[in-house]
């Protein structure tokens, strides 16, 4: 029992590690961005084609001004 | 179809190449200071057993992960990818604007050195089996979510797969050829690259997960990527100017 607990923890730190770590922000992000995308999906695939990449870029910007300003 | 098809298979071709590259050159640095300090033998045994437990990771969850249906495995796949690309992206938008240190594998190298000369070596030698095995299982892991997150999505993981065995051959030939840490590979301009894929690969699935149809269908993965390399460069551009204006 006590195997399975550690194994899950250890595989539920990972993920965090791995998807969060120091940048929560940009899991913050990319959760904001789908959600965005999810709900004005349906008939406007030609805004979303470029709404998308644009979102994606201006959060890895963020995330880059917010390293340097923690500097 | 086929030039669709080809196109997207390169990407992933590319992709799968360059991130596996970076990280072996990485695990390559840590096994060659364990051989040259403590022998190869145990070295390689530790090499040999994480390749298996990482090929062991591949075959399970491999076929795992093609049962789920496709637009739901997109979405999920989609979004690790977008964050693991955009992480490997801003890593590599610091360094290159001069906010963080570049990676050193002489300084890798020579700490992993320091660290396993102070302590006595066994006949038996389980600390270079250790070091040996976590250093390419660890590294091996991201390589082991590209291959099967790429590779499950564009519902080609033999190919992912083939392709990840091939870098690691040809990084350890590399390495023995050399014979020394490969300090000189240019590990940025390919951790950057391997960003702008997999962000682009996972901005595209994301997208046909949730219902929107790309123009020119796979041939938007090159132009996505078009889009990021520029989106990155001007990032870099603005951070190094924000450097230039912070005063000494």
């Amino acid at each position: 029992m006590r195997i399975i607990k550690k194994t899950l923890i250890a595989f539920g730190m990972f993920w965090w590690n791995f998807l969060v770590g120091d940048t929560p922000e940009l899991f913050l992000a990319v959760v904001a961005i789908l959600g965005v995308v999810s709900i004005f999906q349906s008939g406007h695939s030609h805004v979303l084609m470029i709404v998308l990449p644009g979102l994606v870029l201006v959060a890895l910007g963020a995330s880059v001004s917010r390293a340097i300003r923690k500097r | 179809m086929i030039a669709s098809l080809s196109t997207s298979s390169s990407v992933l071709v590319v992709a799968i190449f360059l991130a596996t590259a970076v990280e072996m050159v990485e695990a390559l640095t840590i096994v060659v200071a364990v051989g040259h300090t403590r022998g190869w033998r145990s070295a390689l045994e530790g090499v040999a057993v994480a390749l298996m437990a990482l090929g062991a990771l591949v075959g399970i969850f491999g076929p795992a992960l093609l049962r789920i249906p496709i637009n739901d495995l997109r979405v999920v796949v989609g979004s690790i990818l977008l964050i693991f690309g955009m992480q490997w992206l801003r890593k590599a938008i610091l360094r290159s604007s001069g906010f963080k240190a570049k990676h050193d594998e002489d300084a890798i190298f020579a700490a992993t050195v320091a660290s396993l000369t102070q302590v006595g070596k066994p006949q038996r030698d389980s600390l270079a089996f250790v070091t040996s095995f976590k250093g390419v299982f660890l590294e091996g892991l991201e390589v082991v979510i590209t291959v099967l997150t790429l590779g499950a999505s564009a519902h080609k993981i033999v190919l992912a797969s083939w392709v990840a065995s091939g870098t690691v051959l040809l990084v350890a030939l590399v390495g023995v050829l050399v014979a020394k840490q490969l300090s000189s590979v240019p590990e940025n301009a390919m951790k950057m690259t391997v960003g702008v894929l997999l962000v682009s690969y996972g901005t595209f699935w994301c997208g046909e997960g949730l219902g929107i149809h790309w123009t020119g269908a796979d041939a938007a993965l090159p132009m996505l990527a078009l889009t990021y390399f520029v989106g990155t460069w001007v990032i870099i551009a603005l951070a190094r100017q924000s450097r230039k204006r912070v005063p000494a």
